[in-house]
């Protein structure tokens, strides 16, 4: 059925999925690059948006997921390089630059710490829950920059990316499209999760969350889990990022970057799958255009996510779709 | 590591953690009374330690920077407060962080617009560039010793405001039932800006003092915001007497870990790698320290007026 809504979605998908080819015939290649960088700040806004638009967790630290899963790849990548042993692993295993193992286990690695981060944090709330998520991804920003072993203050260079079979991850379109790829396998997975009974209780939860526990849900632990896959999506994110950057650095999991995909969220549309993309192709826009007219561009900046928040409340998504934005698709 | 290196880092512990109260006095007072969340509260700090570095640079005169720092501060949060936070204190908390972010990029551009991108440096006032002895055979900077003074005297000030002056009293009701302090015709409204440039006012006074002791640059604001955080989570949101305690509990932490873990980890590993772990784990030491008390005490040490 064409509603407006789906016409959105339909346009939305269709350019993501021509796009290297438009840049390609518009003798601009290097937009294809530019737009990896969009499609993977895209995933860890979604995999953001998961916790805070579906389940009201206003988690300040997702920068720290991301970095986390950008750190696996580097330093799997660099002892890979090196040839030596990883020292905090058992056994002498030096590494690997194959992205079949190397992106699952960002995933994991990521899982694991935002199951141990969002235990603690989870048994706060409101304005709490919001300066405890801060404070940890703080707390790993300044424990990945004061670490020497792996580049602290100034970071990791990436000497090779991913290796994928069949597919030559130095190719900017092939790179793209495998991003492309697992952005859309992310929010399929998350448009069923969201739509599912756990995703049910999870919404039930930022509606009332009092009465979710007296009907009986360990309401903790639905939490939690939600927790720790958006943390998964963010390792996965911080994964390709390393890789299109071809860099790993504490700056990825500094606190602004976790503001910035806030930012990306509430832009596009909190509660909603497609809208996190919305925002973060219009943020990077933003600041590629306008760092292109002066240095100064944050000035801009500033002011208009102010006026954005007093003013335009359900973001640029629900611009476009009209009214029925709110149904978890 | 002798009684003597104890004591001194002690005072250094008690610096930062004076520092750190004036900061966390500002926040904890903004978000006990209007329920705010203030990211730019650090961005307060960082006008006052600009306005106070070109003040006295041509002034020649620290104490006449650290006032113009105070009232520049003050002035530009209850301007702020004005025209953008007062609309945000009836919206949720996720609004205030965001709207507060969007005000952080604003200042940091802005201040690099008008100072320039270079840090700024404050040389410490002549009469208190000297050292004392305070403890016998470890000569002490007065100047730290004076920021210690200071903020015990802010701290007995904030004290005797809060619990036996009129605009105390209204502060202290404005936390608990803000709309029958409206409704009893104290104009809320106004009450609201004067908190706001009370804290703002902190905030700057502490960016001054900092002044003479670190590097003046743009985000100076957002290292100490987020440790100010760390402060009012331990110390209880809203209570200005659990900042002080989660102010000092903070600054000692944070010294002790940097001055000591090193050398304790040097008696169980090789000096090299005792080094870097040292570093590494003294740096997260205060976050260990949040998560504990939040472990024990999820809503901080202190109960907050409203609660």
């Amino acid at each position: 059925m064409i509603t407006r809504k789906n016409l959105v979605h339909g346009i939305g998908l269709l350019i993501m999925a021509v796009l290297p080819l438009a840049a390609e015939a518009a003798g601009e290649p290097f937009l294809t690059t530019v737009a990896s960088r969009v499609l993977i700040y895209a995933l860890v806004a979604v995999s953001l948006d998961l916790i805070l638009g579906f389940g009201a967790m206003v988690s300040f630290g997702h920068g720290a997921f991301f970095g986390i899963g950008a750190y696996v790849v580097g330093i799997l990548t660099h002892h890979s390089y090196e040839a030596t042993a990883i020292a905090f692993l058992p056994g002498d295993w030096t590494g690997t630059t194959a992205a079949l193992i190397q992106w699952p286990m960002a995933m994991l690695v990521a899982g694991v710490f935002a199951l141990i981060i969002g235990a603690m944090c989870l048994r706060t709330t409101g304005v709490y829950f919001i300066m405890i998520t801060l404070a940890f991804a703080q707390m790993l920003y300044f424990f990945m920059t004061s670490l020497p072993t792996y580049g602290g203050q100034d970071g990791l260079n990436l000497w090779e990316r991913s290796t994928l079979p069949f597919l030559d991850m130095y190719d900017d379109t092939q790179f793209y499209y495998v991003t492309c790829a697992l952005l859309v396998a992310f929010m399929a997975f998350a448009r069923r999760l969201v739509r599912s009974r756990f995703g049910m209780v999870l919404r039930g939860c930022k509606q009332n969350e009092t009465r979710m526990a007296a009907l009986g849900f360990p309401v903790y632990r639905y939490k939690l889990a939600a927790f720790v896959i958006a943390g998964m999506g963010a390792g996965l994110a911080g994964a390709l990022a390393a890789n299109h950057t071809e860099f790993v650095g504490p700056g990825l999991m500094h606190w602004t970057r976790s503001g910035e995909i806030m930012i990306m969220v509430i832009l596009g549309g909190m509660g909603t799958i497609f809208g996190p993309v919305l925002g973060a192709a219009t943020l990077l826009m933003m600041e590629e255009t306008l760092s292109g007219f002066t240095e100064h561009w944050m000035v801009f900046l500033g002011p208009f996510l102010v006026f954005v928040v007093l003013f335009a409340r359900r973001g640029l998504y629900g611009w476009l779709v009209g009214t029925e934005a709110d149904d978890g698709g | 590591m002798t009684l003597v290196l104890f004591l001194e880092q002690t005072l250094n512990g008690l610096q930062q953690g004076v520092m750190l109260f004036l900061m966390a006095a500002g926040l904890t007072l903004v978000f006990g009374i209007m329920h705010m969340i203030n990211l730019a509260h650090g961005s307060l700090y960082m006008v006052g330690a600009y306005v106070a570095a070109s003040v006295t640079l041509a002034s020649g005169n620290f104490a006449l920077g650290v006032l113009a720092a105070m009232a520049a501060a003050g002035i530009t949060g209850m301007v702020v407060e004005l025209i953008a936070f007062r609309r945000l204190y009836d919206r949720d908390h996720l609004d205030q962080v965001l709207a507060t972010f969007g005000v952080i990029l604003t200042f940091n551009e802005a201040t690099k617009i008008i100072w320039g991108p270079q840090a700024l440096f404050l040389s410490t006032p002549e009469i208190l560039s000297s050292t004392l002895e305070l403890i016998p055979g470890a000569p002490y900077p007065a100047y730290r010793l004076f920021i210690i003074a200071i903020g015990l005297i802010v701290g007995l000030g904030l004290r005797h405001l809060i619990l036996n002056t009129r605009l105390g009293m209204l502060i202290r009701a404005g936390a608990t039932h803000r709309e029958m302090v409206g409704a009893m015709g104290v104009n809320i409204d106004r009450l609201f800006t004067i908190v706001f440039g009370i804290g703002a006012m902190l905030a700057g006074l502490a960016g001054a003092m900092a002044g003479p002791m670190l590097a003046i640059e743009v985000g100076m604001g957002e290292k100490i915001l987020i440790l100010t955080f760390v402060v009012i989570i331990i110390g209880g949101i809203g209570s200005v007497r659990g900042a002080l305690v989660g102010a000092i509990l903070v600054g000692l932490v944070d010294t002790y870990g940097r001055a000591f873990l090193p050398f304790i980890l040097r008696s169980l590993m090789e000096p090299s790698a005792a080094d870097s772990i040292g570093a590494a784990v003294s740096s997260v030491a205060i976050y260990l320290l949040m998560a504990m008390v939040l472990m024990w005490r999820p809503r901080g040490l202190f109960q907050a007026y409203g609660d």
